[in-house]
């Protein structure tokens, strides 16, 4: 069942609009490509177009597709520029499934990395723009796309996701520049520019172009965009799915792999303060005051790490791809309240008990005093406990002999500790949803009499 | 004589500008020590420092991006009520009776853009390892700003009164229920116990000093109401202050050695 109202003629002429600034992005793109890649192009001895002429041809197929948008008046239903039916469902099993979406969001993350001198070429870069443009536009005659991207509030996280991949992209070439110049034994590119300036005008007015740009884009954007009002406030009638607002998405995500009182207080707090512990246990003094990932591997890429795929991602994931009753829906999916995902979690003292020993989980005597019931509480969780003091440990100081030697002899044992112990949470989210979905692994210790599980 | 240059000798406008107009070096060094806004600058700076490509302005701009929310959130502030009764029908009449109704808009793209410019900030200060010493404590006051943002977004996702308001805020808040120790569903609030009788429960827990209730309702309201149009942005502003104070003290923006 899937109730899809069609296209109407005012999405077309939107679509007609967005189409037309990517034409004019395109057609400033083609003059630049004229003026710097140079004329002509040699392929293989022979000489042939530039590829200036390529932006141009493409960017004149951009004109008649604008064309084609606002030509519509009527009928809108059948109008044959949109997403073809047959790619929406693969596309929306690959995004509706934990599994790959994680994966897909650590082979974004691995790629941005790994191939940072590419990616941030000026072609490759502007074909990226294009591609996701391109993917919005075509979506958005998807109408449950639609209904979830174009919900007003949800905006601003499509334009957060423009900002990140472009500031990620200003990042990787300044760095890619400098880390060239230091192993060419010069000086930064900063370094070059340290001559002092007078603050008026230099920076004031940078200041003032700022505050005017943003004043005009918050009254366009108010004018464009109703700030949304549902309907009044009601504690009886639960929306579905209930969400917190979309920067808290990470942590109401983590509630499906933690308890409350691990994703919504102690996560948090551990977040936070490793945060404000990172100027003191980042030992390396290098790349201080200049964009530089040679000389800071470990740091940029664990921050990028959290800012990727956990924060932002996870942001993604709550916002446009949890549905009713927190399942997982395809980007082009009707939220459909009575899809059904079977859940058959098990607890590892199940696994141990259960399956291993065959033998019935040893269940505390209501009746008994606190320490027997303790006692046979820790009986049957005892495999689960060993594993986390194991974790929390055994691990830290097993990195300190091996892989992470050289940070314990640099950094002591307090700050190498803590770095340890922060590594240790934040690994602790991608490891415990690896468990779930390869084991069906639901807790780890499972103390409900005390409300305590991990 | 020029209608500007008559302005610009009149007794006003030398009673407000102290000095003559920024055309020459020292003109221009002497309006940013004389004029306490332009005073949060220094006079000078290293190119590279104060670079848009550099910094991408983004501290600039989600400070601008405060004054923004201070100014229209208190055109709000003008119109609406925070109770039961009446919270609801007054954002609803910014959108249908008022002609300053566009104000609701920019408060609140406002604050979803500070949200993200404030992250951006963080990502740059990060990127360019500008938190190393000395700047390690500043990076310390930011991550303090960064919850109060996040706090102040939160808050006021609140005062609107509708559907989307209340659940959101009781997803947030639901999980303080679950505090270790001081929340009445956390692990070990049985601990705190006197003579039998449990300290915690749902009407003296961390949830419970969140929303002045058991539920979210107009004692909610009010709070949240305080929270986000007076005490988190005094907080903010005073830790604002000795952001920009620290940023200046550890020797300006950072550059390389
Ligand atoms: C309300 C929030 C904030 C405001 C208004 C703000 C404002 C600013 C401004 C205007 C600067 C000058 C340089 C620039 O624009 O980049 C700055 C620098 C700095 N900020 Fe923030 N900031 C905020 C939050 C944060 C956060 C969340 C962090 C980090 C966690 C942070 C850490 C720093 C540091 C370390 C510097 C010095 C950077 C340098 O010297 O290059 N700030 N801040």
């Amino acid at each position: 069942m899937n109730p899809h109202p069609d296209l109407t003629v005012g999405v077309i002429h939107g679509l007609g609009w967005l189409y037309l600034l990517l034409f004019f992005l395109n057609l400033g793109w083609t003059v630049r490509s004229y003026k710097v890649d140079g004329q002509y192009e040699s392929l293989m001895g022979i000489k042939h177009a530039p590829k200036a002429l390529v932006w141009a041809a493409y960017s004149a197929l951009l004109l008649i597709v604008t064309l084609v948008h606002f030509a519509v008046e009527s009928d809108a239903s059948n109008f044959k520029l949109r997403l073809p039916e047959f790619i929406k469902n693969p596309a929306d099993a690959v995004i509706a499934n934990p599994i790959s979406f994680f994966c897909l969001s650590i082979v974004i993350y691995a790629a941005i990395i790994l191939l940072r001198k590419w990616w941030v070429k000026p072609t490759v870069s502007w074909v990226l723009f294009n591609l996701s443009v391109l993917f919005i536009t075509v979506s958005m005659t998807d109408y449950d796309f639609r209904k979830i991207v174009g919900k007003p509030d949800n905006v601003p996280i499509v334009g957060m996701l423009f900002l990140v991949g472009f500031t990620t992209w200003l990042y990787f070439s300044k760095a890619n520049e400098n880390d060239r110049r230091i192993a060419e034994g010069l000086p930064v590119r900063e370094k070059e520019l340290s001559d002092q300036v007078l603050v008026w005008p230099d920076l004031v007015y940078t200041e003032m172009i700022c505050m005017i740009l943003i004043t005009a884009l918050l009254i366009v954007w108010g004018v464009a965009l109703q700030a949304p009002l549902e309907e009044p406030a009601s504690a009886v009638k639960t929306p579905n799915p209930s969400k917190a607002p979309w920067y808290f998405l990470g942590l109401q995500e983590m509630l499906v792999y933690f308890d409350p009182w691990m994703a919504g207080v102690v996560l948090p707090s551990v977040i936070l303060v490793g945060l404000m512990a990172i100027p003191y246990i980042d030992f390396n003094t290098k790349g201080n005051g200049y964009y530089t990932f040679n000389e800071r591997k470990f740091a940029i890429s664990t921050f990028l790490f959290g800012f990727m795929p956990l924060w932002t991602g996870m942001i993604v994931l709550g916002t446009f791809i949890r549905g009713p009753n927190w399942n997982m829906f395809g980007l082009y999916e009707y939220w459909d309240a009575h899809k059904l995902e079977v859940l058959n979690n098990v607890n590892l003292s199940d696994y141990f008990w259960l399956s291993f020993l065959e033998l019935p989980l040893p269940k505390p005597d209501p009746q008994a005093g606190f320490f027997s019931q303790a006692g046979s509480i820790l009986l049957r969780e005892w495999t689960g406990i060993l594993v986390i003091l194991f974790y929390l440990f055994a691990i830290p100081p097993l990195l300190a002999v091996t892989i992470f030697k050289k940070f314990f002899v640099k950094m002591g044992f307090v700050r190498f500790m803590v770095l340890a112990n922060l590594f240790l949470f934040m690994a602790s989210l991608p490891l415990k949803m690896v468990l779930r979905w390869v084991f069906n692994l639901k807790y780890i210790v499972s103390i409900p009499e005390w409300v305590f599980n991990i | 004589m020029s209608v500007t240059e008559y302005i610009r000798k009149s007794q006003i406008w030398r009673s407000i500008f102290r000095h003559p107009a920024p055309y020459d070096r020292r003109n221009r060094a002497v309006v940013i020590l004389t004029n306490f806004f332009l005073h949060l600058h220094p006079v000078s700076a290293k190119k590279g420092g104060i670079a848009l490509s550099y910094t991408w302005c983004m501290g600039g701009i989600t400070f601008f991006l405060f004054l923004v929310e201070t100014l229209t959130g208190v055109l709000l502030m003008f119109y609406y009520r925070p109770t039961l009764e009446w919270a609801f029908t007054d954002i609803r009449a910014l959108r249908d009776v008022n002609t300053l109704g566009i104000m609701r808009e920019i408060h609140r793209w406002g604050a979803h853009a500070m949200v993200i410019t404030v992250w951006l900030h963080m990502y740059r200060v990060f990127l360019t390892g500008s938190y190393k010493p000395p700047r390690e404590f500043n990076w310390v006051i930011g991550v303090l700003l960064l919850v109060l943002t996040l706090l102040l977004s939160f808050t006021g996702y609140l005062l609107p009164w509708d559907q989307l308001a209340i659940w959101a805020i009781t997803v947030g808040s639901n999980m303080a229920r679950a505090t270790p120790f001081l929340g009445h569903e956390g692990p070990g609030f049985q601990l705190l116990n006197v003579g039998g009788f449990d300290l915690i429960t749902n009407a003296s827990d961390a949830r419970f000093l969140l929303l002045g209730a058991r539920t979210v309702g107009e004692e909610t309201l009010n709070r949240f109401y305080i929270l986000h149009c007076v005490a988190i942005p005094i907080v903010v502003s005073g830790l604002i202050a000795v952001h920009f104070w620290r940023v200046r003290k550890d020797g300006g923006i950072s550059q390389p050695l």
